[in-house]
């Protein structure tokens, strides 16, 4: 019926080769990359910030902030480690759980963002807050619990395929949720979404339910926490630290990704190819030997440029094509 | 050439990515990772505090009533000068005990806040308890130390959030007359009756550092690993160790921080492992982390280093069971039942020494096993000194 062929959004293809450039680098500054094993680790290893940038781009596409992830996934490995408490048996409610809540800490911000019309910026950067007190004062600073080693299984374990041997589960479990959310924007719904954080007027005077759409970009990424959290919980093992920042890293590479902050533009493709793409800059000013500490101001250059690109480089893009339409900045 | 190529890509990357040639240098705060065997020393170095330290490590513990049939360090000194302390006096207990904590925002202060409060339950003599959390907030905890004076304390323990700004804070609890305890973090002013704290961050630096300049073999690969930047007890461990690598023949390939978060540990390590291609060492200015360090060379799949690591569950657990090459230095959670040996050593007028200064012990193989405790929590510190108590383990859960 309809003929397939691959289509990229608009805005897609510089962080495309972005991507391909740093990891091309990676396998001249490090051994282990010259072997698809390499690789692998580092997917794995970004993994969990990839599906937050999934969420996230669900919430900026459709004109919202989701600022609250960070804390969420702290409270998330935090909660989990205390009802585990290292028992295997207890491994399947308890992530079932943590699915829950994240549904349910989604639905509270899409709730007061929708209904009581406060600015989702706000209403997530109040989540973040309340999540990071009622984790400090539940665990005074020092979690308690453990994890069992059937949860740890899906941040740090592999399952043998055919074909490609040893694959990590996070890996798995990431490609999952990418084809999951590429068919979804290709949905009717995922189109309207879209359509919402470029002109909510329009989608509302033809008919499109605007806050049901908004409420379900923030349950998406509150779920897509949650199960960054069950992997990062897997990889690293508990921390009340876990999630400090990580909601700025999953901005930054939303933002990295081309996805115009304020919504309307960008494809989720992109997005998660920002993701792995700070993952891969990470990786490789460390193996040159560039301070960590420098990460922080990369990515705050990251935000500012991309975000600068966007807004000045479609105009000059456009005044260096031939004629036809002007400038269209407003 | 590889080299060559791997930069100008690294270098389009950057300018691809949006990132302009004024990044800040990256040399400035100590991180660089490129190894120095001729590191600089730290500017937190201090060559007479280090020697002594050092030297405390050998000392003798005594125990002030000459008790020493038993190991109980928390009532041990090192080379104490005694001093009268007959003016705070009070016979006949009904004591009022005052604790101004700075926090007890991590494990460490969890442990020990739970120990000093069960060391409190020991004594009947004590008939009341009153404490006010800072929340590791200066401002905080110079108001908690003056609405103390108001209270009638008996006498008033002090952990200091920072040293400088509580200085005032405590010489004005000082003037009231009531015998002032100060313990782990120090404050610059000698108007406490006593000041209590393990030997300190040079020797627990040193403990690891020499352990690994013992077990690595001369050119070994060594990481070292640190929370973050500017600390002082954190600094003091860094500057030990880089003072006994830079003699060692140990080649140290990178001085990374963690924040203290057990993903961007096990990143880091795993780069390192990738670009190293084997690390023999790996040497740790607190263990948190180190049980997360552990696992990326398990993932990793190459042999396991040797690592120093703390006395907290996790690690120990897994040292046992990987059969690590390993030692934990420790900053004993123990100390936090000394302030209340020494409240009630003053007020009934026994001597106490000026600066009480505890053992510091370390785990060892030998030793490995009388810490593990399996039915403790993860992060729980075995130094704590606690397992003998009435209440144990209940409390501590």
């Amino acid at each position: 019926m309809t003929r397939w062929r691959p289509r990229l959004a608009d805005g897609t293809a510089p962080v495309l080769v972005v991507l391909v450039v740093l990891l091309v680098a990676l396998a001249f500054a490090g051994p282990a990359y010259s072997e698809p094993a390499g690789y692998l680790a580092l997917l794995k290893r970004a993994a969990p910030l990839v599906i937050l940038a999934i969420g996230q781009y669900f919430v900026v596409v459709s004109g919202g902030f989701d600022l609250s992830v960070g804390s969420l996934v702290t409270a998330e490995v935090v909660i989990a480690a205390r009802l585990i408490s290292g028992d295997d048996g207890n491994t399947a409610w308890v992530i079932a759980l943590l699915l829950g809540f994240g549904v349910l800490v989604g639905l509270v911000n899409g709730l007061i963002t929708t209904k009581l019309l406060v600015p989702s910026f706000i209403v997530t950067l109040g989540m973040l807050l309340v999540l990071d007190g009622a984790v400090f004062l539940w665990t005074g600073g020092a979690p308690r619990g453990a994890l069992s080693p059937s949860f740890r299984v899906f941040g740090r374990g592999s399952v043998d395929l055919p074909l490609l041997g040893a694959v990590p589960w996070s890996v798995l479990i990431l490609l999952a949720v990418l084809v999951a959310a590429v068919l979804f924007m290709r949905s009717g719904t995922g189109r309207t979404l879209l359509a919402v954080g470029d002109n909510e007027n329009a989608v509302r005077l033809a008919g499109g339910r605007v806050e049901r759409l908004r409420l379900l970009a923030f349950v998406l990424s509150g779920v897509l926490a949650a199960l960054a959290a069950i992997l990062l919980a897997g990889f690293a093992g508990v921390s009340a630290q876990v999630g400090q920042g990580l909601e700025f890293r999953a901005i930054t590479a939303v933002v990295l990704g081309g996805v115009l902050l304020g919504g309307g533009r960008g494809s989720v493709v992109a997005a998660a190819a920002g993701a792995l793409s700070l993952e891969a800059l990470f990786s490789l000013l460390n193996l040159v030997g560039v301070s960590g500490a420098l990460e922080s101001a990369v990515q705050g250059v990251i935000i500012i440029a991309a975000v600068a690109y966007a807004a000045h480089g479609a105009g000059l893009r456009q005044r260096f094509r031939p004629r036809k339409a002007a400038p269209s900045l407003p | 050439m590889n080299r060559k190529l791997a930069v100008v890509a690294f270098a389009g990357a950057l300018a691809l990515a949006g990132c302009s040639s004024d990044l800040p240098d990256s040399g400035s705060a100590g991180t660089s990772t490129t190894s120095k065997q001729n590191a600089a020393k730290s500017e937190f170095f201090d060559q007479a505090e280090y020697e002594r330290q050092l030297k405390f490590r050998s000392a003798k513990a005594v125990d002030l009533d000459g008790d020493n049939s038993q190991f109980k360090p928390w009532q041990q000194a090192l080379d104490p000068k005694m001093v009268d302390t007959a003016k705070y006096a009070k016979p006949g207990g009904g004591y009022h005990l005052c604790f101004s904590n700075a926090s007890v925002d991590n494990p460490w202060r969890q442990v020990g806040w739970k120990t000093m409060q069960e060391e409190v339950k020991l004594h009947p003599e004590i008939t009341k308890f009153s404490t006010l959390d800072a929340e590791a907030k200066d401002d905080k905890q110079i108001s908690d130390i003056q609405s103390f004076a108001s209270q009638g304390c008996s006498a008033l323990i002090v952990s200091p959030n920072t040293t400088a700004t509580l200085t005032p804070a405590v010489e004005a609890a000082c003037k009231t007359g009531v015998p002032v305890i100060v313990f782990d973090r120090g404050v610059k002013t000698n108007c406490p009756v006593t000041f209590i704290h393990p030997i300190g961050g040079f020797a627990f630096g040193a403990d690891g550092a020499e352990f690994l300049k013992e077990k690595v073999p001369s050119g070994g690969k060594v990481l070292a690993l640190r929370i973050l930047p500017g600390v002082d007890v954190l600094e003091q461990r860094w500057a030990a160790a880089n003072e006994i690598f830079a003699g060692s023949g140990l080649k140290v390939v990178g001085v990374e921080f963690t924040d203290g978060d057990a993903a961007k540990t096990k990143s880091i390590v795993n780069d390192y492992i990738q670009r190293e291609g084997k690390i023999d060492g790996v040497w740790m200015d607190a263990g948190a982390t180190a049980v997360a360090a552990v696992e990326a060379f398990q993932d990793a799949g190459t042999a396991l280093p040797a690592i120093v690591g703390e006395d907290q569950q996790d690690f120990l657990r897994m040292w046992a069971k990987e059969k690590l090459t390993a030692v934990a230095p420790t900053y004993p959670t123990y100390q936090w039942r000394t302030p209340v040996i020494a409240a009630l050593r003053i007020l009934q007028g026994k001597q106490v020494p000026q600066e009480w200064v505890l053992p510091q012990p370390k785990v060892t193989q030998e030793t490995l096993q009388n810490y593990i405790k399996d039915e403790m929590p993860p992060l729980h510190y075995a130094m704590c000194g606690c397992d003998q108590m009435p209440g144990y383990p209940q409390p501590w859960k």
